[in-house]
């Protein structure tokens, strides 16, 4: 069932998402919410897109979530799977890689876990889900 | 304030090439515009505007102009990927209609197949944005992302990789007839959905040909296109915007043609139903259907049965479209497909389309166009053109 994993190249963090990428390497899932309309968003911007209001937060999840959408790349090297998880308690979806499991048996709505994987150098490890 | 009656079409080009091993892409630009001057019946001196996007070489239309020779004092470089070439028609009308230039050059050109470009399956990167970071690490690549629209779109619709497949089945009924196309087999549902998987459920026929080429439009102001020996095409309404993952919402049934298409369908003061002609985006099967969910062809959803059977077959079904062969079977210059829609639309209204494909008294065309992907974030533009 696993089967040999794709890397994951590392993602560059600027002063803006900064402290997204340290939760992530306390193996927290971070999301930045908006302290006027209580918002979620992603991915982390210092201004709400949806009210435009410039008091926003990260504030930790569950890490829980379920797939909305997932294709999985059969022409790669190493097949891999890309989706977007909705996050419990959230309407917001994240693009991921949902690892760790048979790629033949993921479906939309299927439950799922945060799982950090480690990044090529010096990174920061990136938010995957395995199944829940 | 609206464009309709503003400017025309005057000049229309495809390069024949599909592969241009032996030319530069600043010299593909020059022979398209050459090629649609010579169809306008206008040299390089006449045109005072000049409109190009992110497949222009350097600083687009400052290194173009410079290579081309060109005097202008109107440019525009726009850039919304595969679909700039039909929001550029519509920038060069407005251009027109506000007398910043009377007689307005877009060009596109690339050659990803000369150079080997993994088209399908290597992420691309537009350069330092936001979303690279939170993106690139998860390989999104076009096929993966498109398989996910196709995938949310089963499974919310029902729809099947059978109906899917009639879109390439159509593109490749039109192909036959195109000498250019990269793809001329005739192809069954069957053919594509026993075709290899690239990335589930979109299957190697699911997706366009990857070409090199491109293409060339003259856009003038009404004066001058009837003082020109050619059929009038108006441009009589466009709309275009963005869509992206708005803040995380994530919604990726429709696309952005739900706005650029009514938009557009205002201005023209037309609806779908008058459309005779339609050149739909076609990077992938999926995108045609959510496509024409989105312009109003169908219901969102009955996207699949509208598609299925054949209709969309010029002298078959109720919508003839792509009847080029598209970007699934004919040419998808610089893996932007904007422009060609654009030309086969103007090819209908003029009664140039292949005999065996012209749409009979076709005087009402649209031509669509997506750029960036539509699994995270795109710019749509829809044109409504009419003979006059």
């Amino acid at each position: 069932m696993t089967q040999e994993q794709k890397s994951f190249p590392a993602p560059s963090v600027s002063p803006e998402t900064e402290e997204y990428w340290e939760g992530a390497k306390r193996g927290e899932l971070l999301v930045r919410f908006c302290n006027d309309c209580g918002s979620p968003h992603h991915y982390p911007r210092s201004i709400c897109p949806h009210c435009g209001s410039d008091n926003t937060e990260y504030r930790k999840v569950s890490g829980n979530g379920e797939i909305y959408s997932v294709s999985v790349m059969w022409r790669a090297p190493i097949p891999y799977a890309l989706a977007y998880v909705t996050l419990e308690g959230t309407d917001i979806s994240m693009m991921t890689n949902v690892v760790d499991c048979d790629l033949k048996s993921l479906e939309i709505g299927q439950k799922v876990k945060v799982k950090f994987s480690e990044t090529e150098g010096d990174g920061p490890p990136v938010p995957t889900f395995t199944p829940a | 304030m609206s464009i309709s009656g503003k400017a025309y079409i005057a000049g229309a080009f495809e390069h024949p090439t599909r592969k241009a091993l032996d030319k530069s892409v600043a010299q593909l630009h020059a022979e398209c515009a050459l090629g649609a001057l010579r169809d306008a019946g206008l040299t390089k001196d006449d045109v005072d505007g000049y409109f190009c996007a992110g497949d222009a070489p350097g600083l687009g239309p400052i290194n173009l102009a410079d290579y081309m020779g060109l005097k202008l004092r109107h440019l525009d470089s726009t850039e919304t990927g595969g679909s700039s070439y039909v929001l550029a028609v519509a920038h060069a009308a407005e251009a027109i209609a506000m007398g910043k230039c009377s007689v307005a050059l877009i060009t596109l050109a690339g050659r990803p197949k000369a150079e080997g470009m993994a088209t399908g399956t290597k992420p691309r990167v537009y350069g330092d944005s936001p979303d690279v970071p939170f993106e690139l690490p998860f390989a999104p690549v076009i096929t993966n992302m498109y398989g996910m629209c196709a995938k949310r779109h089963m499974y919310e619709f029902g729809t099947t990789s059978e109906q899917l497949a009639w879109i390439k089945v159509a593109a490749s009924h039109h192909a036959q007839h195109n000498p250019n196309a990269v793809l001329r087999d005739v192809v069954t549902v069957e053919d594509v959905v026993n075709s290899p998987i690239i990335s589930d459920p979109l299957h190697r026929l699911d997706c366009c040909v990857i070409s090199d080429g491109g293409g060339a439009l003259i856009v003038v102001a009404p004066e001058i296109a009837k003082s020109l020996n050619r059929p009038l095409v108006k441009i009589k309404g466009a709309g275009e915007s963005p869509k992206g993952q708005m803040g995380g919402r994530v919604d990726l049934t429709y696309t952005g043609a739900a706005v650029s298409g009514p938009i557009a369908f205002d201005e023209a003061k037309v609806t779908p139903a008058d459309i005779k002609y339609a050149s739909i985006y076609d990077s992938f099967t999926i995108t045609v259907l959510m496509q024409l969910e989105d312009l109003g062809f169908c219901e969102k959803g009955e996207g699949g049965k509208f598609v299925a059977d054949g209709n969309l077959i010029s002298g078959v079904g109720k919508l003839p479209f792509n009847t080029d062969g598209g970007g699934l079977c004919n040419n998808h210059p610089a893996n932007r497909g904007g422009m060609t829609k654009v030309i086969e639309a103007v090819r209908q209204l003029r009664g140039e389309a292949h005999p065996a494909v012209q749409v009979p008294d076709c005087d009402l065309a649209l031509a669509h166009g997506t750029g960036g992907s539509l699994g995270t974030r795109h710019g749509s533009a829809t044109l409504i053109l009419e003979r006059e």
